[in-house]
């Protein structure tokens, strides 16, 4: 296991040089959408990693958290940054109510019932016109922290300032998910996703330890669901869309659902490689199936568990 | 001495099929119970009906006087209950002092918040149980091994890190399912003199095991099970000498005994 200091150490160098070696700005757009990505990745690695419970509609809630930020803007006059905090709290709070019946579920069951929540979420944005104007999406307002920067002298592109934005609020997801790793809470997940039952014979209350972790995911998910609506100033109901919601998950299988920096690994190839390589453009749904495939068939524990295992040599 | 554990009446029926019935017995503070029968007689299904794992269909399980009967185990954890299995259930992935520290859990949990953030009253809470199970596992001689991840240790191992689990809750009543089970004849000597110190400090045990001349040794009061019922129970020389055992259970061993 890469350590806590380490592994901060590492994003915090990626953050920081990765401008350097840019060709174009076009970069920091990607850049900023890998941290976007690999926020919610990481809420993925809590869920899916830490307490071995899987979900297959976590887009629903990135759909909540970019919503928010157009709709209470626009009808309650609320800042959008403050809106991207209370959509989090809602999404919180919808995933309380949510997983508190389906985290019973196991496996399978607990994959469709998720599944059946994110697609519910899209359906609601795409078909409830009259609130979200449907789906040809709606516009998002200015967080207009750029222009206060700009006051201070601090004077960023449109897409260099969303890259810093971002990637902070992603170092920031990755400290806490590394904190709750070496924690009571985090070991108990750790451990009822290892053995159930022997879990519950040391006191550990599952029910409400998955939800915990159910509910801290949901809101990694509404954050960054929040943080894509800012920036591209616009959403649609795509951001809830059930691709959205493999997307991530393929993310978090192939960077090593269990760490931190295999999120952001995972999210960084998969974010990258659908602009590099243009030409895979139509076959992006094919190219996440492979991925997801050759990883369950070759590397169980994703690629950056594999690859260190490699590097360390069968003993252990 | 007030009983701290009285099972009575007991009974479960898996899909028409009595597994095991009208099953009862008391264990007092310091007391060794030992529960012995066949393959099939039943002790695993008793030991997973007195710890919450299954549901009774008959019958009551009272702790210290409270009536636990169905309860989740995580509940019966709290009110002093602890337990082994006979199938290993270590947490495999994370490493050995992770898993004594699990044990702490009860002790160890407090506001997600400060989990969240790494605040001091967190990492106090923590730093305590992670001294606690250091002492823990060198009590059962894993003190070298508490930074290898578990599924790297060897069976015996695996059972005593267990025991050490088991032993972090500070537990009234500890149920052992085939605690010397795949280990060789010092490791059980070894859990055999842990078992006892254990029973001394007033722990009340209720012990599963094969290896029979353990259980001879170090047992008060003997229960024994076959398909599903009790034939026999009392102290470790009466029970050998009961004909019923002898043809349903120990057979030949202990007629030459």
């Amino acid at each position: 296991m890469v350590t806590k200091r380490v592994t901060l150490l590492i994003l915090a160098i990626l953050v920081i040089a990765s401008p350097f070696f840019f060709p174009s700005s076009f970069y920091y757009r990607i850049g900023s959408l890998i941290f976007v990505n690999g926020l919610a990745v990481t809420g993925l690695v809590i869920l899916i990693g830490y307490a071995g419970q899987i979900s297959l509609g976590h887009a629903g809630f990135a759909g909540i958290g970019g919503y928010s930020c157009a709709l209470l803007p626009a009808h309650l006059g609320l800042h959008p940054g403050i809106a991207a905090i209370v959509g989090a709290i809602l999404s919180g709070a919808i995933a309380w109510l949510v997983g508190r019946p389906i985290l019973r579920l196991k496996g399978h069951y607990l994959a469709i019932a998720t599944l059946g929540f994110g697609i519910l979420v899209s359906m609601v944005l795409a078909n409830e016109a009259w609130l979200t104007k449907g789906p040809d999406g709606i516009e998002v307002p200015d967080l207009g922290l750029k222009d206060v920067l700009e006051l201070v002298g601090l004077d960023l592109s449109n897409s260099q300032f969303w890259y810093w934005f971002s990637g902070i609020a992603f170092v920031i997801g990755a400290w806490v998910a590394l904190n709750l790793y070496d924690s009571p809470s985090g070991r108990a997940l750790r451990a009822l996703h290892g053995s159930e039952i022997a879990a519950r014979t040391v006191g550990i209350d599952v029910a409400r330890l998955k939800l915990q972790a159910f509910v801290i995911s949901a809101v990694y998910a509404s954050l960054a669901g929040s943080l894509l609506a800012l920036q591209n100033k616009f959403i649609t109901p795509d951001v809830a869309g059930f691709m959205h919601s493999i997307e991530w998950v393929t993310m978090a299988v192939l960077g090593g659902a269990g760490s931190v920096l295999g999120a952001f690994f995972g999210a960084a190839i998969l974010t990258t490689l659908p602009q590099v390589l243009t030409v895979f453009q139509e076959y992006e749904q094919i190219l996440l199936g492979l991925v997801m495939m050759l990883c369950m068939i070759f590397m169980r524990d994703g690629l950056l568990p594999s690859v260190l295992r490699l590097i360390r040599g069968k003993d252990k | 001495m007030t009983t701290l554990l009285e099972v009575s009446g007991l009974g479960i029926t898996f899909g028409g099929l009595k597994a095991v019935q009208d099953v009862g017995f008391r264990v007092n503070p310091g007391e060794i119970v030992s529960v012995i029968g066949p393959n099939g007689a039943g002790k695993t299904t008793l030991f997973n009906m007195i710890s919450g794992v299954y549901k009774p269909s008959t019958g009551s399980v009272k702790l210290d006087g409270e009536n636990v009967t169905s309860m989740d185990p995580y509940l019966l954890a709290r009110r002093g209950l602890s337990r082994t299995f006979q199938n290993l259930q270590i947490f495999q992935t994370m490493t050995v002092l992770e898993n004594a520290i699990s044990g702490f859990h009860l002790q160890e949990m407090g506001p997600l918040l400060a989990d969240l953030f790494h605040l001091p009253s967190m990492k106090s809470r923590a730093g305590k149980a992670e001294t606690e199970a250091r002492a823990l596992l060198e009590r059962v001689r894993l003190g070298n091994a508490a930074e290898k991840e578990a599924s790297s240790l060897s069976y015996g191992a695996l059972k005593r890190l267990e025991i050490a689990r088991a032993l972090a809750l500070k537990p009234r009543v500890l149920l052992l399912d085939e605690p010397a089970a795949g280990c060789n004849a010092v490791e059980t000597e070894e859990i055999d003199h842990l078992i006892a110190e254990v029973a001394a400090s007033g722990v009340a045990i209720l012990l599963v095991e094969h290896d029979m001349k353990m259980v001879m040794r170090i047992s008060n009061h003997i229960v024994v099970l076959d398909h599903g019922e009790k034939i026999a129970e009392g102290r470790p020389e009466e029970v050998s000498r009961n004909p019923k055992v002898i043809e349903a259970y120990l057979g030949t061993e202990a007629a030459n005994a």
